[in-house]
């Protein structure tokens, strides 16, 4: 702020000139063209990839058609191609990841927020941060040798045999213990997701007017009442944006999905069974996919992920817009 | 449940500064200018990558070439040459010989490798499982779900086997590896090649997908009654518990160098078109049966013919001089009688644009 105050002053209005004022005029002009380009590029840029896409995709899908997102099948040998185990795979091992990742992301904010002691609360917020920078190459080598075996060594014989016999339950939870397979890249994908879930919710619960919160408490509210009846109902928009970003995350997520999911390109009823999800599917085949068409599938499933995400990402975006509308009222 | 990383992290170190060393090595090139040789381009096989840059660092020093070697994967290395934009392909799978006309192209062998079954079965120490290609394409199939099934006891008689499920364990990446592998699968037995057929990539009845060898080779190390297939050389490296194979001849052979060269000595490639010859289920008593070479395509005609000269002075080279270090990385070079026929092969159809022989 100083520095600002004192740069400005020694500039008297007088002093102004015509070619000074014509040099002003200039730099607005070209500082307003070349960042109104800069904007245009983004825009050229996706188009360039969306045209890229359908183009790529197109000889699949006019050869499979609708069929492409309902068939199981992929067979590289005989060139059968069908995305259903992909989207399968991305939107399960996405609802495990979420499941897991919501409730401790909200805890953690709720804990930050409202509980915390100052000082625990840097490091807290910290370490979350470093959680979301570890590069998911490192979560993929960790889920393979750490992870995985001592899920199949303590946590899934457990599940196995806890629901063995029970309805419906049975069959999801059905097995051998593999260690790795859906359920696997599922939790992951849950503690990749909680940094960006946590710090979003954190930052919208701390937008709460704290005049709100302190009447509450001065009417006698418990800490869980003041959560649960004034920040989260205040929140709400946010907290879904925020879950959203995580979502759209957790669907793109590639290199930690390959290494733990088992890359089968089947449906099985068990979450523990090896599954594949779109991303992790293109990134094992697209280097060795040599004939037109298994290659075209590939984009087309490309297709479909951008899509999927694209559809996550608007909404997270028009839940901000609401919620900054909310704010500003 | 025990934890590979003792065995697994050494050698991916190793590999990690292999490829370091590689990378620091290969672009800086202007002393090219010593012999008159242009730096040579090639693109494809990731199998062939530590042997080429190997290759390449020794050849640097010797002739002042360089080498520039993109492990892109066999696909990408056949597109890439088909398209020119490199020297030299390399691809675990050989074209036909109609493809190699339409695209004007050669191919010869470069090197040798072989596939392993491998184990992890408590009590099986390795090379003690013997299989046969029937009861190999049973068990991946599906077919065979218990390490106790007859078939397996029979080839076993003295092995004391698990009343276990099978965990298969596959790649789930398109490489050469899986071809050697659904190759060999595909010409034993019938049912196999109905079911599935021979690719780098194919539809698997069952198991798990793990990215690479080095995936396969963990997987396999940490899941128990588990089955896998891995590149000799991640075999013999990660001291994993191998299965000795029954061969075409019906003799019980153990993976190694002596048993793929065997192989590559009996195949007839003389008499194969292209010298498209896939060195799998290979006659002879001593023949490792999934063995396979890295083929090399060149342009009969190249736009830039400096450029493939001084490629297949590098051929020429690994050739003459190359073995000892492709041994020592656990390939195998080939035999002097297929070296004697590339190099006729090179003689006869390899010509610049005045039509002059570009070997001699």
């Amino acid at each position: 702020m100083n520095q600002v105050a004192s740069v400005a002053t020694p500039a008297p209005a007088n002093s102004i000139t015509a070619s000074a004022l014509r040099r002003h005029t200039l730099w607005d002009a070209v500082l307003k063209h070349g960042t109104r380009s800069a904007a245009i590029t983004v825009l050229l840029l996706l188009g360039g990839v969306i045209a890229t896409l359908v183009q790529g995709s197109w000889l699949s899908l006019s050869t499979f058609g609708p069929g492409f997102l309902t068939t199981e099948k992929w067979n590289p040998v005989s060139e059968e191609f069908g995305a259903l185990a992909p989207i399968y795979g991305t939107l399960l091992t996405s609802l495990i990841a979420m499941l897991i990742g919501i409730p401790i992301s909200i805890g953690i904010a709720i804990f930050l927020t409202e509980l915390c002691p100052p000082r625990l609360k840097r490091a807290i917020s910290t370490a979350i941060e470093l959680l979301a920078g570890i590069p998911s190459i490192i979560y993929g080598i960790w889920g393979l040798f750490v992870l995985a075996p001592f899920l199949q060594a303590h946590v899934q014989p457990l599940m196995i045999e806890a629901f063995a016999g029970v309805p419906l339950l049975g069959g999801l939870f059905a097995g051998p213990p593999y260690g790795i397979g859906i359920f696997t890249a599922g939790i992951i994908l849950s503690i990749m997701v909680l940094p960006y879930i946590t710090s979003v919710t954190r930052d919208v619960f701390e937008t709460v007017p704290p005049t709100l919160k302190e009447s509450a408490y001065a009417l006698g509210c418990t800490t869980w009442e003041v959560v649960r009846k004034i920040v989260l109902p205040f929140t709400s928009t946010g907290v879904i944006g925020g879950i959203m970003l995580g979502l759209g995350r957790a669907l793109g997520e590639t290199m930690a999905v390959t290494f733990v999911i088992g890359n089968a390109h089947k449906i099985a009823g068990s979450i523990l069974a090896p599954g594949t999800t779109i991303s992790a599917s293109i990134a094992n085949e697209f280097t060795e996919a040599e004939t037109a068409l298994y290659t075209s599938s590939l984009i087309s499933l490309g297709l479909l992920l951008f899509l999927i995400t694209f559809t996550v990402l608007a909404i997270a975006r028009l839940m901000l817009l609401r919620l900054q509308r909310q704010a500003g009222k | 449940m025990r934890f590979p990383r003792a065995a697994l992290l050494p050698s991916l170190i190793a590999s990690l500064l292999t490829i370091a060393a590689c990378s620091k090595s290969a672009p800086t090139a202007p002393a090219a200018v010593a012999s008159g040789d242009k730096d040579i381009s090639g693109a494809g096989s990731t199998f062939f990558y530590p042997i080429a840059s190997k290759w390449a660092d020794t050849y640097k020093k010797e002739t002042g070439t360089g080498l520039n070697y993109q492990s892109i994967g066999s696909g990408g290395g056949i597109k890439q040459i088909k398209s020119k934009t490199v020297t030299f392909g390399a691809s675990d799978k050989p074209l036909s010989v109609e493809e190699l006309n339409e695209a004007g192209l050669i191919q010869f062998p470069a090197i040798i490798g072989g596939v392993i079954p491998v184990v992890n079965l408590e009590g099986v120490t390795p090379g003690q499982l013997v299989l046969d290609g029937k009861t190999l394409a049973a068990i991946f199939v599906g077919n065979i779900k218990k390490w106790d099934d007859a078939a397996i006891k029979a080839l076993n008689p003295d092995v004391k086997l698990p009343s276990a499920d099978i965990a298969i364990v596959h790649r789930s990446d398109g490489s050469g590896t899986t071809f050697l592998f659904t190759d060999y699968l595909s010409k034993v037995d019938d049912n196999w090649k109905a079911k599935v057929g021979a690719n780098s990539a194919v539809e698997w009845p069952a198991g798990i997908g793990a990215k690479g060898n080095e995936g396969v080779a963990g997987v396999v190390k940490q899941t128990a009654a588990s089955i896998g297939y891995v590149e000799y050389a991640y075999a013999k490296q990660n001291a994993m518990s191998h299965v000795r194979m029954s061969n075409k001849a019906g003799k019980i052979v153990e993976p190694g160098i002596a048993s793929f060269q065997a192989a590559a000595a009996n195949a007839d490639w003389a008499a194969a078109p292209g010298m498209n010859l896939v060195l799998t289920n290979a006659e002879g008593d001593a023949s490792w049966p999934i063995t396979g070479a890295v083929f090399v395509f060149f342009h009969k005609q190249p736009e830039k013919p400096e450029n493939l000269a001084s490629a297949i002075k590098f051929f020429d080279w690994a050739y003459a001089k190359g073995s000892a270090e492709a041994i020592a990385l656990d390939y195998v070079p080939m035999p002097e009688a297929v070296t004697t026929l590339v190099r006729q092969l090179w003689k006869d159809s390899l010509k610049d644009s005045a039509g002059q022989p570009l070997y001699r």
